[in-house]
């Protein structure tokens, strides 16, 4: 039972968060606690993602050039994939198996506005003081797990979005303050059944 | 594949489908700085008369050769985004595409009356963001990009909305509401295309769509698809997650209210119909259930409910808002019946309705600007002080209620047929209703117009005061369409029919 | 170029529009719009008389207008029914005419060039109706003609007018999407097409009994021009109009358009041989069966003359809903006469009133008293008119109560007889006392009245009840003309 839900404490954080969000977009009659609350939400959608996404174990999907050829790790990489990777759903995150390969990464970075981790050939000082580890042989490429950056790159996106959102929003409600003078939903219900009535 | 026009660079002809987003997008940021209103509205102008250009020739293309698939960036699908064009969105991109441009030619006149002059170059610069953004979820093939392109265009619809403040305060509270629960809706789908990528993992919608063979008992597919549902829901104004619309129509500036009516909800209603249809199989258990059981009743349930609410309404505005609420309704029905016919249906009613409530909207917009109206009241003896704008309400109107000529009798028609091949009596039952409850309020606000004595100043009647050539323009060109496709409507026929075999064909 | 039949199909809808056009172009000079609704109506007899004689010769001439849509086709078609109502429509539009323009100018009412206008559209929407190849095409002639009547209800522009207005459109509008655009969908769901087809379109296509009854009851009430109860009741709201008005669409157009829909139906679309015997079918007749007595006993009760002759509408239209529905050849037959019958008679009736009204402002029946020998002409066709009602010779409504009363002993419904004999009494009842009382008895009113009539409304509805007399003598060569739509009675 105790396994049970430490094996998902995640969704159990994403499924608190996501109530207690709702919770204060609807209860809250004051419209700045109303959009803290639509930020709660939003963040536990965010943490579903990246929970989910853990993948144990895995290096950063970054390729060291081989000796020969930039384009090389890109389609070797690119050709280990097609295999569809779950995401850590049921299994436990912890002591789960480092079967998934790595993910169709890079061409989905250059697509999601990431800078494309093209294999530009390594500046010189970079992998100077840290020795050639043992993957980057085009073998050993396929055999190290990646993290997946897919489920990152979208929260990125999402927390953009979620950033102008709430822009959008603070800036109505100063707006709303200064036109009405409060920002107490029950005063501005008030104020406009008054007006109507004028 | 990369078709050739003679006639048009190759670069254009090439790499259309992202030019037709970009360019409004990036047109959008300089029309915002701009320091003069008018030089904004030039260009929100030629962008959108070049986008209807580009959507035309794209629907040509797909029309002929068939789906059109552009890798953004050169990179393949289905690892990189895709722009993915077929039957079901070419007429889709068209349909947004042209009533921006309507809107457009419509736009100064309302914007000098309603805006302040130190927003207008914004307020310009917000639309043709909010067009991009429409566009853009029509176009592409990616299922987060979908997510990606329905927030910049809700955004900004925020910030449109908000913008009518300069009538009615009550805009920015409308504004703050439909931010609120257009967030949470576009959350809700945003989780549902996470549970997507996590049971198939990959994020292009055709790939997602034969990744989900066999998974039909997946607990995570399911739950995508109730997310992916509930949040397209809230966005299309589904019965009952419909009520940040009456009041953002109501208080939006007017080229606003007549834009979004014609093309928000029906962008979202087309997401719908991709995901449910072209993503998720509706052969799946749960998909043909939640058909039977949760859209169609609440479609039939909105049609009647949103019409009969409509009747009461003192704000003439809030009226037909309810009304689209209803429309929605209609779409939907065709939707939940599953069939190639009721899809077909509801595709030409969408088509419809866009003419028909832009229409509506552009000339009570019109009547406004004329003589501040908002009321029903406030309309008394309109038919005899602007002739013209009443003229073409009046076919808007009479559209709406589905008399016979007009475009909303086909469309109407196409539904009833539709529902009684599948032999659903109650629903012919729910459409009865809903068109005597639209013969209600319609007849309404045309009685007032028609029939009452125009109010009186200082003891003379008010006088002959037409709309301006800008606004009855396009006002007319919309309200024409109506009357035209009403009784020849073998094109939208043919279009509605291939968008469905295109929904229906492409499912597995 | 020559005249077709196929442009004579188009001119039969052109014409009025064309009329209606020279009217709003002539509104400063009454005469010479006068003059234009007259030669559009002449123009329009002219034109469908020789229709007329070619169906009765056996031709069907047609025409498809456009494809809205595939399988929905707006399409005209002539046929014998079709052309009788067509040629009474029309011939009866001259004369109404006539009489609007001596009632209006008597009466001196206002907005006279919008009157004539709508009247006009009016009547180019009931020469669609008659001329309709199909249920759809029928269906939008049936509601461009409700729509194009509203003005003309609530042409007085007071609250009493709009109120009447409003409940007219109202009931004409709700039944007919609520009940007839289903039925008409129903149809072509059915069906695959709403084609009306000799010998009936759903017959050859083996429909279930209860899909026919479900849709003969839509049909019935959703075509509530026919005034069937409980749907009539936009009929006595509509007396709010002008008499022109009222005469025009009770006599001439709209209830015409009523039950000639309702026969179309139940002869070409469902097909004489189903609806024959279908209870759902016998449930209506006897509905109309109710509806023709319970209407006249209401109409004894009404001292208001125009809404008396309003109830009587109402139960003489039943008539042929009551044939229709009961479908033999004689009660068919039968049905198609008393459209034809009524029409003359009904308007004859409401000339009159009109024409006393103008004379001596007057509504009430009470006050006709003693008024016959002051207006002679005047209540003679009133009692021509009343006697044709009544069913009586010689005057041409006795053939249509005959034949529907052959009808009812055909299929053995001896309760439609007994309604039929019921509704006779009560006519003498309600209608014929009127005239009697004018001639014979003395009222102080008449006595010192000195108002006359103006001559062009006396002069219309002396015609139309001339014109019934006629009638009576051609049953031969109308029963003729429509037996091949029936199959032939003894």
């Amino acid at each position: 039972m105790v396994e049970f839900f430490a094996e998902r404490f995640n969704y159990a954080v994403v499924i608190i968060l996501m109530m207690t969000g709702l919770y204060v977009v609807f209860s809250s009659s004051n419209l700045v606690k109303k959009l803290v609350g639509l930020s709660v939400f939003q963040t536990s959608v965010f943490l579903l993602y990246i929970s989910v996404g853990k993948v144990a174990g895995g290096r950063p999907p970054i390729v060291e050039p081989p000796h020969h050829g930039e384009g090389e790790a890109v389609t070797g990489a690119a050709a280990a994939t097609a295999e569809a990777g779950h995401g850590a759903e049921t299994e436990a995150l912890v002591g789960a198996e480092p079967s998934h390969g790595a993910e169709a990464a890079h061409g989905a970075d250059a697509a999601h506005g990431l800078a494309p981790t093209a294999p530009a050939p390594a500046p010189a000082g970079f992998g100077g003081d840290i020795p050639a580890p043992d993957h980057m042989t085009p073998d050993g490429v396929l055999d190290a797990v990646y993290s997946n950056p897919l489920p990152h790159v979208l929260i990125l996106t999402a927390i953009v979005v979620g950033v102008a959102t709430l822009a959008v929003g603070l800036a109505l409600v100063v707006r709303i303050r200064e036109t009405y003078g409060g920002i107490e939903e029950d005063e501005l219900h008030q104020g406009d059944l008054g007006a109507e009535r004028a | 594949m990369t078709p050739e026009i003679a006639f048009l660079p190759g670069w254009l002809v090439q790499h259309a489908p992202p030019l037709l987003v970009v360019t409004p997008l990036i047109a959008g940021v300089i029309a915002a700085v701009l320091p003069s209103a008018r030089a904004s509205w030039g260009i929100v102008l030629a962008i959108t008369f070049f986008a209807a250009a580009m959507a035309s020739f794209i629907a040509m293309q797909v029309m002929e050769v068939g789906v059109w698939s552009y890798a953004l960036g050169s990179w393949a699908p289905p690892l990189g985004i895709e722009y993915r064009i077929d039957g079901l969105n070419a007429g889709m991109l068209l349909l947004v595409a042209v009533i921006g441009f309507l809107c457009a030619i419509y736009a100064p006149a309302s914007v000098e009356a309603e805006v302040a002059p130190e927003n207008r170059s914004a307020f310009y610069g917000a639309f043709l963001i909010c067009f991009a953004g429409l566009l853009g979820v029509a176009i592409t093939g990616d299922a987060f990009n979908v997510f990606v392109f329905l927030e910049i265009s809700s955004i900004s619809t925020y910030a449109l909305v908000a913008m009518g403040a300069g009538r009615d305060r009550r805009a920015l509270t409308a504004s703050y509401n439909y931010l609120i629960m257009g967030t949470i809706g576009a959350t809700f789908f945003v989780i549902g295309v996470g549970f997507l990528y996590m049971a198939t993992g990959t994020l292009n919608m055709a790939d997602i769509a034969d990744r989900l063979q066999g998974l039909e008992g997946d607990r995570t597919v399911q739950a995508g698809f109730a997310f992916i549902v509930v949040g397209l829901g809230l966005k299309l104004a589904m019965y009952p997650l419909h009520s940040w619309l009456p009041n953002a129509y109501s208080y939006a500036p007017t080229l606003v209210t007549a834009f979004l009516a014609a093309t928000a909800t029906k962008v979202a209603f087309y997401t719908l119909i991709r995901f449910v249809f072209g993503v998720f199989d509706p052969g799946f258990g749960f998909a043909g259930l939640s058909m039977i059981w949760l859209i169609a009743p609440l479609a039939a349930a909105g049609m009647v409910v949103a019409s009969f609410q409509a009747v009461f309404q003192s704000d003439v505005r809030r009226l037909f808002a309810y009304s689209s609420v209803a429309q929605v309704g209609y779409m939907l029905l065709g939707v939940g019946l599953g069939t190639a016919a009721g899809m077909s249906a509801s595709f030409l009613h969408l088509f419809n309705h866009a003419l028909m409530k832009g229409t509506v909207f552009l000339a009570l917009g019109a009547m406004w600007l004329g003589f501040g109206v908002t009321r029903i009241t406030d309309l008394r003896g309109m038919g005899r002080t602007m002739p013209y704008t009443s003229a073409a309400f009046v076919i808007g109107g009479l559209s709406l209620v589905g008399v016979p000529g007009t475009a909303g009798f086909v469309s109407k028609w196409a539904l009833l047929v539709a529902c009684l091949d599948r032999g659903w009596w109650w629903a012919v039952l729910a459409l009865g209703a809903a068109s005597v409850l639209a013969f209600f309020y319609v007849g309404r606000v045309l009685e007032m117009m028609y029939l009452r004595e125009p109010p009186q100043h200082d003891g003379h009647a008010v006088t002959r005061s037409p709309a301006p050539l800008a606004a009855l323009a396009p006002m007319w060109i919309l309200a024409a369409a109506n009357l035209v496709f009403g009784i020849w409507a073998d094109i939208p026929v043919r279009l509605a029919n291939a968008a469905a075999a295109a929904v229906l064909g492409s499912a597995p | 170029m020559g005249w077709t039949p196929e442009l004579g199909l188009v001119l039969t809808l052109v014409l009025p529009l064309v009329g209606a056009l020279g009217i709003l172009a002539l509104a400063g000079k009454p005469n010479l719009r006068e003059g234009a609704t007259l030669a559009a109506a002449i123009a329009l007899l002219a034109n469908v008389i020789p229709l007329v004689i070619m169906v009765g010769d056996g031709a069907r001439p047609e025409l498809m207008i456009t494809e809205i849509a595939p399988g929905l086709d707006l399409t005209l078609r002539l046929e014998p029914l079709g052309a009788l109502f067509a040629v009474t429509a029309s011939a009866l539009w001259i004369l109404n005419s006539l009489f609007a323009i001596g009632y209006m100018r008597g009466n001196a009412e206002h907005n006279q060039t919008r009157f004539y206008f709508f009247l006009a559209v009016a009547i180019s929407a009931t020469m669609g109706v008659a001329v309709s190849g199909n249920m759809l095409t029928l269906f939008v002639f049936y509601e461009a003609l409700t729509l194009s009547t509203y003005p003309l209800v609530s042409h007085k522009g007071d609250e009493n007018a709009r109120r009447g207005a409003r409940i007219y459109l109202m009931i004409l509008l709700i039944t007919s999407l609520a009940l007839l655009l289903p039925a008409v969908v129903g149809t072509y769901a059915v069906a695959g097409s709403t084609e009306f087809v000799q010998g009936g379109l759903l017959a050859g296509a083996g429909v279930g009994g209860a899909t026919i009854g479900i849709l003969l009851v839509l049909y019935a009430f959703g075509a509530a021009k026919a005034a069937l109860m409980p749907v009539h009741s936009w009929l006595p709201n509509a007396m709010v109009a002008p008499t022109p008005v009222s005469a025009f669409l009770h006599a001439v157009a709209v209830v015409k358009a009523g039950v000639f829909t309702m026969l179309k139906v139940v002869v070409y679309l469902f097909g004489p041989s189903i609806v024959s015997g279908h209870p759902a079918a016998n449930a209506i007749a006897m509905v109309a069966a109710v509806s023709i007595v319970l209407a006249s006993v209401i109409a004894l009760t009404k001292n208001n003359l125009k809404a008396r002759l309003a109830f009587s509408t109402v139960s003489q239209l039943s008539y042929v809903t009551l044939g229709a529905m009961l479908a033999t050849p004689a009660a068919l037959a039968g049905a198609a006469f008393q459209i034809v019958m009524h029409a003359f008679a009904k308007i004859t009736l409401f000339m009159c009133a009109g024409a006393f009204y103008t004379a001596t402002h007057y509504n009430d029946v009470s006050d006709t008293r003693g008024f016959g020998r002051k207006m002679p002409f005047l209540f003679g066709a009133f009692f021509v008119a009343a006697l044709s009602i009544t069913g009586l010779p010689p005057v041409g409504g006795m053939w249509a109560k005959l034949f529907l009363s052959a009808g009812a002993a055909e299929a053995g419904a001896w309760w439609a007889l007994l309604a039929l004999i019921l509704s006779s009494l009560l006519n003498v009842g309600y209608l014929i006392v009127i005239p009697v009382r004018a001639f014979f008895a003395s009222g102080e009113k008449a006595a010192a009245s000195t108002a006359t009539a103006p001559p062009l409304t006396i002069l219309p509805p002396v015609l139309t009840a001339t014109i019934a007399l006629v009638l009576f003598f051609l049953a031969g060569p109308i029963y003729d003309y429509v037996a091949p739509v029936f199959g032939g009675v003894e």
